[in-house]
């Protein structure tokens, strides 16, 4: 399935690109080495693929606890399915959100809008819930505070082409 | 926690946006900051090392890369969470795999190159001794993936 989503100098570029950002003055001439291919085709690339949206974003990822942000919750709601889009545009306008997705439910599992809400302490993040619950009229919901991380990395794709 | 320099809140709010896309982009984000290339290296390698940034890199839209990805939630018996943990972990396309409160506690996004890949995972870990129940939450529809910071 993904041989036929992307182009030869795309993959590579991919490949390329999956790592570290090399912090040297001349990065895409580095990763255009790497790839193959001249810094200008590379370049290329890189631009159309963000205009494909196959590139969401390159830029840097802060370490939310090493910057002030040291608790975290994912947040799973259960919304009324006919209010499902307008609730969700809604809590993601909120500059606390970071990620929110509608996803399926299951059988005993209701639960089908979930944001992840960055906050200073435990009791910010219960206040930001609090916030969003009032502002969407939605009460139903299961703080999924971390108790640990067991893993945490960057996806490394085409690793077995 | 490091303190942040009214300059560094600059840097890593436009190194959070999006970096350039030409020959020297760090001499492109000096020019925004009235500063040169060397310096803006020099702050970027040392906000690295002091652990403020977790990644300076790319992001993709897996499914625009042909991947499929999903969120699975476990119900683990505590006694054996180290263990499954670990079994999940040596998956290549677990990302993130987190223990947490509630009924289901362990938690993790899995990417895979096509849907039977995911179903033959999902299958191996449903068996695993200790784990009572799997959810296999996918996403319909993604409304916010940014993971950004306003620093002030």
């Amino acid at each position: 399935m993904s041989k036929d989503v992307l182009t030869p100098t795309e993959k590579a570029v991919v490949k390329a690109l999956q790592g570290d950002f090399p912090l040297v003055p001349d990065p895409y001439q580095r990763l255009a080495d790497e790839a193959g291919i001249t810094k200008e085709e590379f370049l290329a690339c890189v631009k159309e693929m963000q205009e494909h949206h196959k590139i969401r974003k390159m830029g840097a990822v802060l370490a939310h606890r090493n910057v002030g942000f040291k608790s975290n919750v994912l947040i799973a709601w259960a919304v009324p399915p006919e209010r499902l889009d307008e609730v969700a545009r809604k809590m993601a306008e909120s500059s606390s959100v970071s990620h929110c997705y509608d996803r399926n439910t299951a059988p005993d599992w209701p639960y089908n809008l979930y944001t992840m809400v960055h906050g200073q302490t435990r009791e910010e993040c219960e206040q930001i819930a609090e916030k969003l619950a009032e502002e969407t009229d939605v009460h139903d919901r299961q703080m999924l505070f971390t108790k640990k991380e067991w893993k945490k990395q960057s996806m490394k794709y085409f690793k077995e082409q | 926690m490091m303190e942040l320099t009214s300059f560094d809140k600059s840097l890593l709010n436009i190194l959070q946006g999006s970096l350039p896309v030409c020959s020297h982009p760090f001499a492109a984000i000096g020019e925004q900051l009235g500063t040169d290339e060397q310096t803006v290296l020099e702050r970027v390698r040392a906000l690295k090392e002091k652990g403020c940034l977790r990644r300076i890199g790319t992001f993709f839209d897996s499914t625009k890369l042909g991947y499929e990805g999903t969120l699975v939630a476990l119900q683990v018996d505590p006694d054996q969470m180290q263990d499954v943990a670990e079994a999940v972990n040596q998956y290549p396309g677990v990302t993130h795999n987190y223990e947490r409160e509630g009924k289901y506690n362990l938690w993790f996004t899995l990417m895979t190159p096509a849907k039977s890949k995911e179903h033959e995972i999902l299958t191996e870990v449903r068996s695993l001794p200790g784990v009572a129940d799997l959810l296999n939450l996918k996403a319909q529809k993604k409304y916010k993936i940014n993971v950004q910071f306003k620093l002030h």
